[in-house]
């Protein structure tokens, strides 16, 4: 006997769905905190020249905040565009592509923010 | 459906372009629109911190593209987009916790609210920051 079951396998298990919408969430939680400050704070850093932007980083509070930031948003959008992924790609090859690709750019941008904003801080430091 | 390929003989909810459009879905579009551009804004974020960590000619290079007008009107409905996410957001996590807010004439009004929040809270936001 044959049951439709064979056109599921294979596709990956279906017990995923509770911990990505906590993840989401619980990110989501961190940025409702993180992203006013931010908002907020980066207008002025953007608005100062190139003398008020190193500042701003270089102030102990805003690097730390400014990295808790980044990572809470950066794993929220990843978890975000994987939905978005999987809600429009069908092709099981490209959906896997661009699944992995997502988590790579992401780990690219996060690497070259921290990277920036450590140079900045040691610079300052020193 | 012919010649569509879908052999699923069950029925199926009507197409978007059936409904008649109304601010929940708007609202709802819009979270998803904002998410997908605020990636696109996050790049933008990383080539800030990058050009400001390569020093002062490649921060007045990415300065220069920042204070033109095209750069003024990104940056406005980058804003606009994290702020309408942001609201959007504070909604769902009322609708997952406290499940608050769903009753069509709060849900209607909170989408319409959203907008408003984001355009006003951005507008906000840049003149306080060309101020001081």
């Amino acid at each position: 006997m044959t049951t439709s079951t064979k056109t599921v396998r294979g596709l990956g298990s279906a017990r995923r769905g509770t911990e990505h919408h906590i993840r989401q969430r619980v990110s989501a939680i961190a940025l409702v905190v993180l992203v006013p400050w931010f908002l907020y704070s980066v207008a002025f850093a953007m608005t100062g020249g190139y003398e008020g932007a190193t500042q701003w980083v270089q102030a102990p509070v805003n690097a730390i905040l400014f990295l808790l930031l980044v990572s809470a948003a950066l794993y929220h959008m990843r978890l975000g565009l994987e939905t978005v992924i999987e809600d429009y790609i069908s092709r099981a090859g490209t959906k896997q592509a661009l699944l992995i690709g997502n988590t790579f750019f992401v780990a690219v941008l996060f690497a070259a923010i921290v990277l920036s904003v450590l140079k900045l801080w040691i610079g300052g430091a020193a | 459906m012919a010649g569509s390929g879908w052999t699923d003989r069950r029925p199926m909810s009507p197409h978007l372009q059936t409904w008649r459009w109304h601010a929940t879905m708007y609202g709802s579009i819009f979270h998803r629109v904002t998410g997908v551009g605020l990636y696109g804004g996050a790049v933008l974020i990383a080539v800030w911190m990058i050009a400001l960590a390569s020093g002062p000619e490649a921060y007045a290079v990415v300065e220069g593209v920042i204070l033109s007008l095209p750069g003024q009107l990104v940056l406005f409905l980058w804003s606009m987009a994290v702020l309408y996410h942001l609201a959007n957001g504070v909604r769902h996590l009322i609708w997952d916790g406290p499940m608050l807010g769903f009753s069509p004439a709060i849900a209607s009004l909170w989408s319409i609210f959203n907008f408003a929040f984001a355009l006003l809270g951005s507008a906000m936001i840049w003149s306080l920051a060309s101020l001081g």
